[in-house]
């Protein structure tokens, strides 16, 4: 039993109440403890969080149910695990199999009693597609498992000196992470029939004991949702911890895409899938070098800028836009410099120069072409202020918790004969251990309030960040809403982004239905909209049937032909012509039913 | 049938090849998936009868992982050719088809046979089809059934040699699956409406496991016919094919650290006349069918079944079967199981020429330009080309006036080096291994050169350069170059670690040793140093390696 709260320390509760609650706490015996600890976090929850949000309790938490987790690459350690798997149930015991490939690593900070049979292969390494699972064991990721209960089954082959290595390695490390042996690891060679049933059976007997020792009434605990005000905002961000910086376009890819992993542990910070991030991005430094060296000037110089004086290479790497470009700048810098082929430029009646300058150049291009002597203040005087970048979040909260992900598209070209970067992109790709973020809400872009209503997500690229959150957030909750996805990018084989996830979801039932259009696959060039009209049919049925329609993506190309695309199928599914099926589109927007998100 | 196993269940792949409808599965189903480049589970098992194997690139497949993609899925295909022999438009076919679909790359198996690699899903169809329509085909390629029926391609006797292979044809024509699924799902054949597809010779489940069959001629036996499940030996009686002897139980493969799987040479149950052949080889195939470990996949092939029910009971079974009883085995002779590299004529003045392939792999590769060498040649060829059972070709029927043409053009193209490689480079063969083999425990092909490089400078040591010592090295111990009858052989276990075997000899009627256990190179390099250098210093006239080996061995050398 915890010692009762000491009073003095405790200054956000009134006296009166925690003398109240020691006092009860006194009177309840354990069990009772365990169940008021339950209802008083659900009283919690519900008080912070509206109905929809709040936590479901999951399996994983229950004392009374036993995961049972196998990494196999010749299918012994599978063939094991179902016969554990049967013979438990057999005895009554609840239990849970997982391939080690198909578990969630994040998981095991919920598991209470895990069996696990692992096999090692080559010289000593763990079965093929594992290693997110192993690569998470073995981080600071890993979390402390301290009532954790677990016992190993190793398989490996005795003439090779790692013997059982895999099945050593996970047993000590649970063992290091706080947990205890419910059996002690044993280790089977090529013959291991005997050894695993004998373990099989310890393991079944020694669960059951624990199950009738404990008495526990299983009260799910929910997590509680703390404060629901962003304390950390574009003024003030919050320096999260880069935990996985991971390219997840293959090595043969046109693209450089990474999937990022920030921890949020110890902001409170909380979001919604459908929520953008905000990132304070620090400037390319090869390409501050390079305005320095156009200015001609050292980075110390100092500067003023908003009243305060700072060294010219801090201003131009935190504080200054120069990787994109605006009509202001064309204008300051015309302004400064009186360079008369610029103001006719942005005066020009033919607005198809300028366009160009402002899609194809950077302020560094401008600075090259109308070259001029200037300071540096004057150049600071023309640019503008460095802006957050956002990015459409790729994680469920619920599902990771203190974890934010995104689905980041690295931009790095070649032009007018030099490197050219991306600010933000680079900054997250690169080897910063902490980026300072926020969360911008993006109401217009949530699930839909009620779990079971369908939702058809279509996304290009990167913008398949939000539908991944979607997706996991949904499963999280077990809600029962279908999940479509169409998803477009250039070649299967390699920018198949997030691919084991979706294979993954469509095995579980979280997701549905999924149209894969890749362009650059054969001579003739396929986009998602291609897919919609192709499925017109039964896109248009769910439409009729109340599903929701996610559009995510580019501003300029996608979302003008999806939508076209979305009013052909309309069109031709209601037989009517296109001012129709825009009012129909029209409606749904009315009714929060097609929501976008394009940039 | 072994005891143990009786009440056993069946195992998973009997499971999935009753369960599929002949052989249909969900093929239809897997193929249109867009979600993976992938089969279902129980269509990859299905996939090998169709003749093409789900691998991927397993130099990539940690680092896939990490990117959260499914490993690089590509294809190997695998075109059954009986006997080795195929015509020029056929050559040419599979020469377009390895440079539009797969990886530029046209492989000569071990059994004769072509393999494509790297084919992606979405092109699976495409290939299969252009292989039927050039009359070659890959059902039965792989998979548990009869596989590419072997032949001695080249024979000096070309009566012999054209009548052996026309009962290599015939029996692999005979042994086919005869599932309408094949034309149902590749080549747009109509689908049954009715549930009458059958097989009249395997049944619903087909067989145990795979099942070899080759047919040797004397002096040659470069099928390695002692290999085969099934093997018939060619008898030559005034310059014409009288019968065969017939061998079986024949089996390379086993599995690391399970001493109830061996390698086995198959023993002589007899002889039958050339027109019994087909009777033995169907009601052979039915033993098997029916009496065949359906448990244990490790147990399955027919030399286990021999061994647990006894040579004499499975003669007295076939003989019930077929209804006539086999003749005494006749006298033969078998000289060598390489090819004899170069020209020779043959009887009927039309000549042969052997070139030395590395490890059956055509690929253009700088100066080496063997793909295009040979696309080239087949232009222009109006013969006959004949893949050997050792990774090499035989550019067959050349007529007198065509072989400068053709000598020119292998000089153009680097596939004259069996004239500048040494003899033991000519003779070694390797499985494919990394990184395409999923079953594949260590380097094979890719390790070929670097090892025989470390053996040739051993040979130079010794002054032993001109022997012929035959060096097979496959990734793992199911033996597809056949390593367990090398004079020397490999077998891999793990990254850079290998079984080194010992004692193979020239005919192929002898295992080899398991002499160093999961030796890493260093280790094989030193032995293989003592070994050669004892042998250079003492060995008898004309003896091999293989033979000193066994000789010192059986002395108690160590």
């Amino acid at each position: 039993m915890p010692a009762p709260i000491k009073i003095q320390d405790q200054p956000f509760i009134e006296h009166q109440s925690l003398v109240d609650l020691n006092n009860v706490g006194a009177r309840l015996d354990q069990a009772q403890l365990w169940w008021a600890s339950g209802y008083l976090a659900g009283l919690a929850a519900g008080d912070s969080v509206p109905a929809e949000a709040r936590p479901q309790p999951e399996q994983g938490l229950a004392s009374g149910s036993w995961t049972i987790l196998y990494g196999t690459e010749t299918g012994n350690a599978r063939q094991l695990a179902e016969i554990l798997c049967e013979q438990a149930g057999a005895a009554g015991l609840v239990t849970r199999l997982s391939d080690l490939r198909d578990y969630k690593p994040s998981s095991l900070r919920k598991e209470q009693n895990l069996l696990l049979i692992v096999a090692t292969h080559g010289l000593g390494e763990p079965p093929d597609g594992t290693e997110a699972f192993f690569d998470y064991l073995m981080s600071d990721r890993a979390p402390r498992v301290k009532s954790l209960s677990y016992s190993v089954l190793a398989l490996g082959d005795s003439s090779y000196e790692a013997f059982c290595a895999t099945g050593k390695t996970v047993d000590d490390r649970l063992a290091e992470l706080g947990g205890t042996r419910l059996h002690e690891r044993v280790d089977c060679d090529l013959d291991f029939e005997s050894d695993a049933q004998s373990w099989i059976e310890t393991v079944i007997a020694r669960s059951k004991q624990a199950a009738s020792a404990d008495e526990r009434p299983f009260v799910a605990v929910p997590q509680l949702h703390a404060i629901t005000t962003q304390r950390y905002t574009r003024q003030l961000p919050f320096n999260a911890e880069v935990l996985v910086n991971q390219k997840i376009t293959a090595r043969d890819s046109s693209k450089d895409i990474r999937h990022i992993e920030l921890s949020l542990d110890g902001s409170n910070i909380s979001y919604v899938p459908g929520d953008a991030l905000g990132v304070m991005a620090q400037n390319p430094p090869r390409l501050v070098e390079q305005y320095l060296q156009r200015l001609g000037v050292d980075g110390d110089t100092p500067v003023r800028l908003d009243d305060h004086e700072l060294p010219l290479n801090t201003a131009l790497s935190e504080r200054l836009e120069i990787t994109r470009m605006s009509r202001g700048f064309l204008e300051d810098y015309a302004g400064a410099t009186g360079d008369q082929r610029i103001v006719q430029l942005l005066g020009d009646k033919d607005r198809r120069m300028l366009k160009r300058y402002l899609d194809e150049y950077q302020p560094i291009d401008v600075l090259n072409e109308f070259t001029h002597a200037i300071s540096a203040q004057t150049l600071v005087g023309t640019l503008r202020k460095l802006t957050p970048r956002l990015y459409s979040i790729a994680s469920s909260p619920d599902a990771n918790p203190d974890e934010v992900h995104l689905a980041v598209a690295v931009v790095r070209y070649q032009a007018f004969g030099a490197p050219h970067w991306g600010s933000a992109s680079n900054f997250l790709a690169g080897d910063t251990t902490s980026i300072p973020v926020y969360i911008q809400p993006n109401s217009h872009f949530h699930l839909p309030k009620n779990e079971d209503t369908n939702i058809v997500m279509i996304g290009a690229g990167t913008s398949i960040a939000p539908f991944r959150a979607f997706v996991e957030h949904r499963q999280f909750h077990g809600a029962k809403g279908q999940n479509w996805l169409i998803f477009g990018n250039r070649n299967f084989s390699s920018d198949f982004l997030y691919q084991l996830e979706w294979q993954r979801h469509l095995k579980q039932g979280s997701l549905q239905r999924l149209d894969l259009a890749f362009s650059r696959d054969q001579a003739q060039k396929i986009y998602v909209q291609q897919r919609i009209r192709e499925r017109g049919r039964d896109l248009y049925d769910w439409l009729e049937n109340g599903a929701h329609l996610y559009l995510c993506g580019d501003a300029l190309n996608l979302a003008p032909d999806v939508h076209q695309a979305l009013i052909d199928v309309i069109g031709n599914q209601r037989g009517v012509k296109a001012e129709n099926a825009e009012d129909y589109l029209r409606d749904l927007k009315g009714n929060g039913r097609y929501n976008r998100d394009v940039y | 049938m072994n005891d143990t196993n009786k009440n056993a269940p069946v195992s998973a792949v009997e499971r999935i090849k009753r369960n599929s409808n002949y052989l249909r599965g969900t093929l239809v189903e897997s193929l249109a998936d867009p979600a993976t480049g992938g089969l279902a589970a129980d269509d990859i098992q299905l996939s090998k009868l169709h003749g093409f194997y789900q691998q991927d690139d397993r130099d990539r497949r940690t680092e896939r992982t990490r990117q959260k993609l499914e490993p690089a899925y590509s294809f190997m295909i695998r075109a059954r050719v009986p006997g080795g022999i195929c015509t020029p438009a056929q050559w040419l076919k599979m020469d377009e088809l390895a440079r539009v679909y797969a990886n530029n790359t046209l492989r000569l198996t071990t059994r004769q046979a072509f393999q494509l690699h790297g084919v992606l899903k979405g092109d699976l169809k495409t290939t299969i089809q252009s292989i039927n329509e050039s009359l070659l085909d890959t059902i039965a390629a792989c998979g548990d059934v009869n596989r590419n029926v072997m032949c001695t391609p080249l024979a000096e006797a070309s009566k012999v040699h054209g009548d052996a292979l026309a009962w290599a044809q015939r029996i692999s024509a005979h042994l086919s699956p005869q599932t309408s699924a094949y034309h149902e799902i590749w080549l747009d054949g109509k689908k049954l409406i009715d549930n009458s597809d059958h097989e009249p010779i395997y049944g619903p489940v087909y067989l145990p496991r795979k099942f070899k069959i080759g047919i040797a001629i004397p002096p040659w036996n470069d099928v390695d016919v002692f290999t085969q499940d099934l093997g018939f030996i060619a008898i030559e009686r005034d310059g014409d094919l009288a019968g065969f002897n017939v061998t079986v139980g024949g089996g390379l493969g086993t599995s690391h650290g399970e001493p109830s799987t061996y390698p086995r040479l198959a023993e002589h149950i007899g002889y039958c006349t050339p027109d019994q052949v087909i009777t033995v080889a169907e009601h052979i195939v039915g033993i098997q069918r029916d009496y065949g470990d359906r448990n244990n996949r490790k147990h399955a092939r027919l030399k286990y079944t021999i061994d647990d029910r006894g040579l004499d009971w499975f003669v007295v079974e076939l003989e019930m079967r077929t209804g006539f009883a086999l003749l005494p085995g006749m006298p033969f002779d078998f000289e060598h199981n390489g090819d004899h590299f170069g020209w020779i004529d043959g009887v009927d003045s039309l000549g042969h020429l052997t070139l030395y392939i590395p490890s059956g792999r055509l690929q253009d590769d700088g100066e080496q330009t063997l793909l295009t060498g040979m696309r080239e040649i087949a232009r222009i060829h109006d013969g006959e080309f004949r893949l050997t059972p050792n990774q090499n070709v035989i550019i067959s029927r050349v007529s007198g006036a065509s072989r400068q043409r053709i000598d020119k053009l292998t000089r153009n193209h680097g596939l004259d080096l069996w004239r500048r490689v040494s003899p033991v480079r000519r003779r070694a063969l390797a499985c494919v291994a990394f990184p395409t083999c999923g079953l594949a425990m260590a380097e094979a092909e890719r390790h070929l050169p670097m090892l025989l490089k470390h053996i040739e400078a051993l040979l130079d040591k010794h002054a032993i350069g001109q022997e012929e010592i035959s060096v097979r090295i496959t990734g793992c111990p199911n033996g597809c170059a056949r390593p367990y009858v090398a004079e020397i052989g490999l077998i891999g276990k793990a990254p850079g670690r290998y079984n080194l075997m010992l004692g193979g000899n020239l005919s192929g009627n002898r295992l080899n040793r398991l002499h160093q256990e999961n030796a890493g190179e260093k280790e094989i390099i030193e032995t293989l140093d003592n070994w050669l250098g004892r042998y250079a210093a003492s060995r008898k006239k004309n003896e091999t390696f293989g033979d000193f080996y066994i000789r010192q061995q059986e002395q108690g050398a160590s």
